[in-house]
């Protein structure tokens, strides 16, 4: 028999299986769940406005800031009442997908 | 004299043909490390069975100054000429002609030889190295793209389409070899990609360069588009020549058949394979102990490295293989190797070439990412390709083949014609593990001693489920074999379904989950 290397371990239905783990595999993100509070850049692009301050009281719906992506100017909206805890960015900033933006209480 | 003057003029008239776009440009295109579009032509094919067509051929843009351009040959040389004594038609664009850039009649003359190989029913052949669209054309360039894809479709399945990529092929261009058979890539050469790093810098913000945004090895790697990689032009026509030698002309022929030879006597199945399920082993020297003189050439060598697809021959015969990988992520069926299974089963029934399915899998692989990522509709491909084959079938359950793996991988139930198991074979709905987990739950949470309860069930499930007899008195598996029999009986099952006929009920088209 030939000796392998590189080998770890693969657990498929209770099983432990010793094998080469591909790149992708290892690289997988662990799956988080969303974090309502917290608000993230959907896409990648320039924060044009920031149209509330820190402590600012905010109703469902109200906008929130400006993201420039993709030629389109998008209106970030709140999807709760509630107050703005801080916010992460300024206007101006470049900002990558999945960037903080706000953190709202 | 007349005829001697007016023949000078042709010579004259191909010689300056011939420079493409001056030796400026082909200095340039040679400090890349690229050969001319002639060049290849003639570096791929048998030596002198070249025969060029529509050399001569001139646009006729007037706008943007264009009128005042020559541009020999249109930056597209095409023509036929054979491999190996087989005709192929073929293509290769000139990047030293304004970039290889598509214009009308630069796609008119791709559009010209494509209807020629379909009518002839020959191979096609096509070497890109292209700018992109011939933006001073205008929507005449776009109409070009639109022929060329219309035309890879409708030749889809009928004749062979092999697509090469020798330089840059970006936007629109990419889906003519997305929708071609094979895609042939070469280290620091290839580019291909819908959207380019300076669009992706302006509109994202996201930094990457043209060879880690779509070179070679990323699309053998990671997108799965490419099907070769080569580290040099010559190692690519190489690999192209070798690929003409396993396939047939057309849909309507059988591959050329080869002297057989028996394999090298190094690759001893019996030493290959431990007989415990959790323990690697390389599948492709279980494929080099049964193919003709163990010659396997494997496609899509870096993509998705838990199955393995290639061709081998039995007998002389071209045959397809496609086997799980045990060393490779357990040889689990996920989204990509899914993906990659099921289009190479579909191409050896379109080209009547038989499947030897070689199974040793533990499932499918759990996860998120694999969910989300879409892994039932992706994983419904191989069932779908396998079920729909009605080329000859064959099966060989080489160890693990429980649950859903089981059934996807070419068993009876998708009618394989042939399923042979080797007594290392376990053909159940999971491994021991887990199945015990589940059946004695109550024993083993009941028990003083919950571990060995477990240990004890694991071992009961083991040698009552973890064989090949169970699936073979149900007429599931054909025959348990040992495993230096396997070429004998693959061999012979190959002649006998020679002849196979399968009625299949009459439709249009079926709906495969893509």
């Amino acid at each position: 028999m030939k000796e392998f290397e590189n080998l770890g371990l693969l657990n498929i239905n209770s099983s432990l299986y010793k094998t080469r783990l591909s790149p992708k595999f290892i690289n997988r993100k662990p799956y988080k769940k969303a974090d309502q509070r917290i608000i993230l850049s959907f896409i990648p692009g320039t924060v044009l406005d920031i149209l509330v301050s820190e402590g600012q009281k905010v109703k469902k719906g109200d906008d929130l800031m400006i993201l420039d992506a993709m030629k389109m100017q998008n209106k970030l909206k709140s999807t709760a009442d509630g107050t703005v805890r801080k916010i992460f960015v300024n206007k101006g900033n470049k900002v990558a997908k999945g960037t903080k933006l706000i953190e709202m209480k | 004299m007349a005829v001697n003057k007016k023949i000078r003029e042709l010579q004259e008239k191909r010689q300056k043909i011939l420079l493409g776009g001056g030796e400026q440009a082909i200095e340039k295109q040679k400090a890349m490390g690229k050969r001319t579009a002639r060049e290849r032509i003639m570096a791929l094919l048998d030596k002198d069975s070249f025969m060029e067509y529509d050399m001569f051929v001139e646009h006729d843009a007037r706008d943007f100054d264009m009128d005042k351009k020559s541009l020999p040959s249109d930056g597209v040389i095409i023509g036929s000429g054979t491999i190996y004594g087989a005709p192929v038609a073929i293509f290769a664009q000139d990047f030293t002609v304004a970039g290889g850039s598509l214009g009308l009649m630069h796609s008119r003359k791709i559009a010209k030889i494509m209807d020629h190989a379909l009518k002839m029913r020959i191979p096609l052949i096509g070497i890109n190295d292209s700018g992109g669209a011939r933006i001073q054309e205008g929507v005449n360039s776009l109409a070009g793209y639109g022929e060329i894809f219309f035309r890879n479709t409708i030749s889809s399945g009928v004749i062979p389409q092999i697509s090469v990529i020798l330089g840059p092929c970006a936007g629109g261009a990419v889906y003519s070899p997305a929708l071609m058979d094979f895609v042939f890539v070469v280290d620091n050469i290839s580019k291909m990609f819908i959207t380019g790093p300076e669009v992706i810098k302006t509109v994202l913000g996201e930094e990457i360069s043209m060879e880690e945004l779509g070179g070679a090895r990323v699309h053998s790697e990671i997108t799965g588009n490419a099907h070769f990689f080569a580290h040099s032009e010559d190692e690519c026509f190489e690999q192209i020549k070798r690929l003409i030698t396993f396939i047939p002309w057309n849909n309507s022929r059988k591959a050329k058949s080869f002297d057989p030879g028996e394999p090298d006597k190094s690759f001893d199945p019996e030493k290959i394979v431990p007989d415990d399920p959790t323990l690697p082993y390389d599948v492709k020297d279980v494929i080099r102990s049964i193919v003709d003189k163990s010659d396997f050439f494997e496609i899509m060598e870096l993509y998705a490295k838990n199955i393995v697809i290639g061709f081998g021959r039995l007998g002389g015969r071209t045959t397809g293989f496609v086997a799980n990988q045990p060393l490779e992520m357990a040889g689990v069926l996920d989204v990509d190797s899914s993906d990659k299974a099921a289009r190479f089963i579909r191409y050896c029934d379109a080209f009547n070439i038989p499947i030897v399915t070689l199974v040793d899998l533990p499932g499918y692989l759990p996860g998120v990412d694999q969910e989300h990522a879409g892994v039932i509709r992706h994983g419904a491909k191989v069932l779908y390709a396998y079920s729909e084959a009605t080329v000859p079938k064959l099966t060989v359950i080489l160890r693990k083949a429980y649950g859903g793996g089981y059934i996807a991988m070419s068993s009876r139930h998708l009618r394989a014609d042939f399923v042979f198991a080797w007594p290392t074979a376990e053909i159940a709905v999971m491994g021991p593990e887990g199945a015990a987990n589940i059946i004695f739950r109550k024993e083993i949470m009941s028990s003083d001693d919950p571990d060995g309860m477990r240990k004890q069930k694991v071992e009961e499930y083991k040698a009552k489920f973890a064989n090949p007899y169970v699936a073979a008195a149900k007429g599931y598996v054909d025959a348990v074999i040992e495993p230096k029999e396997t070429r004998r009986f693959l061999l012979h099952a190959i002649e006998v379904s020679e002849n196979k006929v399968v009625p299949m009920p009459e439709k249009k088209h079926g709906l495969p989950p893509f």
